[in-house]
C-alpha cells in the first residue's frame, strides 16, 4: 500500500470514527432511555438516506473533471480541516473546554424525560435517533466521497468509513455509556492534519502546483502541520488555566 | 402544491444552512483567509509560473491561517 494510500485510510477511518462516537451516544442515550425499538428504527433509516445519497452522489463525482474536484474538494478540506484544527488546539492547550460525550448523553435523555405524552416521546426518540446519525453520518459522507474521488480511490475511502463503522460499533457494544473514554480531541487533532494537509495538497494540485516528489510531499506536509501544532498547544499550555468540560 | 413548494423551500434553506454551518460556522476569519489564500497561490501558480514559491506559500499561508484564527479565540476567551 502506497503512502498516499496509508494517509486516505488513516483520515478517513478517524474523521468517520470521531463523527460515528458522537451519533452512538445519541443513540445509546435514545434506547436505554426510550427502548432500543425507536432508537435503532431513526438510526437505519438514516443509515439507508446516507447510503443512497452515497450511491447516487458517488458515480456522479467520478465523472467530474479531475483538476476541478482537486481544486473545489481541496478548498473544502483545506476550510474544514483547519477548523477542526483550530477547536483541537484550543482544547487542548485548556482554552476551551472538552467536547463531553457523556453531557451529549445526559442532554439527549433529559429531552425525552421532559415529554410526558408516551406516543409523542417514541416520536421524538426516532426523530433524535434519526438526527444524530444522519448529521454526524453526513460528514462522513462528505469526507469519504471528497477523499476517496479525489484520490481515485472511493472504493478504498468507502472502506476505511465501514471498517471505522465496525469498530464504533463494537467498542460502543462493549463499553456502552463510557463513550467520553475514547480520546476524542487527540482524534479530532489527527483528523484535521490529515484533512489540512489533504486540503493543501488538493488545492495545489487544483491550481497546477508541481509537489516535490508527488504523493510523497502528502506525507511531508502532514509532518510539517503536525510539528507546528505541536508547537502550537506547547505554547499555549504555558500560558493557559484549563477550562470544564461541555457539549460542542 | 402549495405544501410541495414549502418542503422544497425548507429543504433548499435547509441545505444552503449546513452548508453555511460546514464551511463558515463560527470561523468566518477561516473562510475568509482560506479564500485570499486560494487567490495569492493561484496568482503564484497559474500567473506568476512560479511553482516553487506556490509549494512554500500554501503550507505557510495555511499555518499563518490557524496561527491568526487561534490568536483571536486565544484572545477572546482571555477578555
Amino acid at each position: 500500500m502506497s503512502s498516499s494510500a496509508i494517509v486516505l485510510v488513516g483520515a478517513v477511518f478517524l474523521a468517520s470514527a470521531v463523527e460515528m462516537v458522537e451519533a452512538l451516544t445519541i443513540v445509546v442515550a435514545v434506547g436505554h432511555t426510550e427502548g432500543w425499538r425507536s432508537a435503532l428504527r431513526g438510526s437505519v433509516v438514516a443509515l439507508f438516506t446516507l447510503a443512497a445519497l452515497v450511491a447516487i452522489v458517488g458515480p456522479a463525482l467520478v465523472h467530474f473533471p479531475l483538476v476541478a474536484l482537486r481544486l473545489i474538494v481541496g478548498s473544502v478540506l483545506f476550510i474544514f480541516g483547519l477548523q477542526w484544527l483550530r477547536k483541537a488546539i484550543l482544547r487542548a492547550s485548556g482554552l476551551q473546554a472538552k467536547h463531553d460525550e457523556d453531557v451529549i448523553y445526559e442532554r439527549t435523555v433529559e429531552r425525552l424525560e421532559s415529554d410526558a405524552d408516551v406516543r409523542q416521546r417514541a416520536h421524538v426518540a426516532f426523530v433524535l435517533a434519526f438526527k444524530g446519525v444522519f448529521l454526524e453520518g453526513l460528514e462522513v459522507v462528505i469526507i469519504v466521497l471528497t477523499l476517496g474521488t479525489s484520490a481515485g480511490r472511493l472504493g478504498l475511502a468507502v472502506f476505511a468509513a465501514l471498517a471505522a463503522l465496525v469498530v464504533v460499533g463494537v467498542v460502543g457494544v462493549i463499553v456502552a455509556r463510557q463513550l467520553s473514554k475514547v480520546p476524542e480531541n487527540l482524534m479530532k487533532m489527527t483528523v484535521g492534519v490529515l484533512l489540512v494537509s489533504y486540503g493543501t495538497f488538493f488545492t495545489g494540485e487544483g491550481l497546477k502546483v508541481r509537489w516535490p516528489s508527488g504523493d510523497v510531499a502528502l506525507v511531508v506536509i502532514a509532518a510539517v502541520y503536525a510539528v507546528v501544532v505541536w508547537l502550537i498547544v506547547v505554547g499555549l499550555r504555558a500560558t493557559t488555566k484549563p477550562q470544564g468540560a461541555i457539549a460542542a | 402544491m402549495k405544501a410541495a413548494g414549502s418542503w422544497v423551500l425548507r429543504m433548499l434553506r435547509g441545505f444552503g444552512r449546513f452548508w453555511w454551518d460546514f464551511l463558515v460556522g463560527d470561523t468566518p476569519e477561516i473562510f475568509l483567509a482560506a479564500l485570499v489564500v486560494l487567490g495569492v497561490v493561484a496568482l503564484i501558480s497559474l500567473v506568476g509560473h512560479c511553482n516553487a514559491l506556490a509549494v512554500v506559500a500554501l503550507p505557510l499561508l495555511a499555518i499563518l491561517t490557524l496561527g491568526l484564527s487561534v490568536r483571536r479565540a486565544s484572545r477572546a476567551s482571555r477578555r
